[in-house]
């Protein structure tokens, strides 16, 4: 077990580096997801056939997939993805504004592969809405934005926030896929270089790593179950 | 889609309609533009439209494409074989670790009255003990991500002086261990959703505890859990490409053999894209159709945590677990 306290500053730089990629592709997927859950529920056809395209496929393929993309993809599109180096916001995520595009990369892929998740979250909370609620807000005149911000969203948020959650946690754990794509000093990358380069044993390292990563997901999980159970009792 | 439709908007009149044409012009005109500018025009110009990378895959004149497709096709059979086995075996491991805790939890009910003192205490912590340590696990394993299992399984074991020779061997552990754990979850929550009179008959006409979950609640949460089952059977299939971290023989380690030899990476992604979506699509399709038959055929089941008062949000209450199938319409409370 020596080697979670030789190796702890590993393990911390790795816990903090995926957990700077987790935040920026949550904000990234839940934007996406929004914008394409607008497009689904949208009147104009075309924007509807986008977004349901935009599910169909992100939801069918493979992270694995959506990362060769983003890897191979994006450069043969003439760009490393430089739009991500936003000044203020590179200034803070250190990672998003070095040369080298792979944790760049990492958020794109994650993002563009978990907006297809949120999206399908925000849109079966949306229909979770009676249609009668809707309909009694026009029968009052309320605008279409009035209805959606006071009548309509309100009730989509509650029966949402709980797949959305899931959602997240699952992109938490999708995120170990980074360190094998070649973003360095990421909790599963650092796995790799203490066990296959340095030789460290491996049931120790597991535990560490293990650890990085249920710090994130075993407290939103108890959350959104605190969150369903409350519900639940509020239902009866 | 029609239904959220009438949802947020009335249904069009003459001018709606006039103004969604437009609309719909404008979009399909903007989204060609995007299209052109931003991604035919640099493929073009990196000549990534050419024959000469397109050509051994869909070509059949090609002098590689039976080649490729053929190591394609192993690599499709490999990976199939790899979510077959890996399906099959969280099946088993998760319905056995879901009667396990479902068994767990009424053994801790249990007060041994009929033994000792010392003897019903012993076996109440035994009762108990084990229900945290499969508690304990069940957390550990959903939590974590699975690359990290399979790759710990695939370094820890041969470590550990098992050495099962395949590597699919590994990858299939890698993934039963986490989808046999959700698995279990998802089969758990179907079984404590079901009316508590399920369990009270079977009691009542002399069922032992083992044999009510057997032959009674079981079978009931396959039923009720079918499409959550099939969508991670999706998940499966899907987390079988993470073969590739522990170079297994799948069909994107087959790609990145020809992508180094014809150097042509997007455009074979873009057929195993292809192909693995349509492959997920159609599953999932059968989860839809089996969430409809379940709806169908099945209304006068009522799950009294799912009885919301009617008039507010019937189907927002989530009941049990995840217990969202079927629109309760028989409820009782």
């Amino acid at each position: 077990m020596s080697v979670l306290v030789d190796h702890f500053d590993v393990f911390v730089g790795g816990f903090w580096l995926t957990f700077q990629l987790c935040i920026l592709s949550a904000v990234g997927a839940l934007a996406l997801g929004a914008l394409v859950a607008v497009m689904r529920i949208s009147p104009v056809p075309p924007l509807r056939w986008i977004g349901t395209a935009y599910v169909t496929v992100f939801r069918n393929s493979p992270l694995t997939i959506v990362w060769f993309f983003a890897a191979f993809g994006l450069p043969a599109l003439d760009s490393n993805a430089d739009f991500l180096r936003i000044p203020g916001l590179s200034s803070i995520f250190s990672r998003l504004g070095i040369d080298l595009p792979y944790f760049r990369f990492a958020v794109i892929a994650l993002s563009l592969y978990t907006a297809a998740f949120v999206c399908e979250a925000i849109r079966s909370g949306i229909n979770a809405v009676p249609p009668g609620q809707a309909e009694a807000a026009r029968a009052i005149g309320l605008t279409f934005g009035q209805n959606l911000r006071y009548v309509v969203l309100p009730q989509a948020w509650k029966s949402a926030v709980v797949p959305l959650g899931s959602v997240i946690i699952a992109m938490i754990k999708n995120s170990a896929l980074a360190g094998f794509f070649g973003v360095v000093g990421e909790l599963s990358n650092s796995a790799q270089n203490l066990t296959s380069a340095l030789g460290e044993p491996i049931i120790p390292v597991f535990v560490g790593v293990s650890i990085g990563y249920l710090v994130m997901t075993v407290p939103l999980g108890i959350l959104l179950d605190r969150i369903e159970q409350r519900r639940a009792v509020a239902a009866r | 889609m029609s239904q959220q439709q009438t949802v947020l908007y009335d249904a069009p009149g003459p001018r709606a309609h006039r103004i969604t044409l437009i609309v719909s012009l404008f979009a399909v005109v903007g989204i060609a533009a995007v299209g052109y500018f931003l991604v035919y025009r640099p493929l073009d110009e990196n000549g990534q439209l050419t024959m000469e990378k397109w050509g051994p895959l869909v070509d059949p004149n090609n002098e590689v494409f039976p080649l490729v497709w053929a190591r394609l096709r192993d690599g499709f059979i490999a990976t199939l074989t790899a979510a077959g086995l890996a399906i099959l075996s969280s099946l088993i491991f998760g319905t056995a670790l879901a009667v396990l805790r479902v068994q767990l939890k009424t053994l801790k009910q249990r007060r041994f009255v009929g033994l000792p003192d010392p003897a019903a205490w012993a076996l109440r912590g035994l009762g108990w003990l084990l229900n945290a340590v499969t508690r304990f696990c069940v957390e550990i394993f959903r939590g974590l991500p699975v690359v990290i299992t399979i790759f710990f399984v695939a370094s820890a074991l041969p470590d550990l002086g098992v050495d099962l020779g395949d590597i699919l061997w590994y990858l299939v552990i890698g993934l039963t261990i986490y989808n046999g754990v959700v698995i279990a979850e998802i089969l758990r929550s179907g079984m404590e959703g079901l009316p508590g009179g399920q369990r009270e008959a079977a009691h009542a006409i002399g069922f032992s505890s083992f044999q009510t979950t057997r032959m009674i609640l079981l079978p009931q949460a396959f039923r009720i859990m079918l499409p959550a089952l099939i969508s991670q059977l999706i998940v499966v299939l899907k987390d079988t490409s993470l073969g590739f971290i522990i170079s297994y023989e799948e069909v994107l380690r087959v790609s990145r053999y020809i992508i180094d030899n014809l150097e042509n990476p997007i455009q074979v992604y873009a057929v195993v894209g292809a192909i693995y979506i349509l492959i997920n699509y159609l599953l999932s399709k059968l989860a839809e159709y089996a969430q409809r038959r379940m709806a169908r055929g099945r209304k006068t089941r009522a799950l009294p945590t799912q009885a919301a008062p009617p008039s507010i949000m019937p189907q927002a209450g989530p009941g049990g677990a995840s217990v969202g199938v079927g629109a309760d319409a028989g409820s009782t409370t």
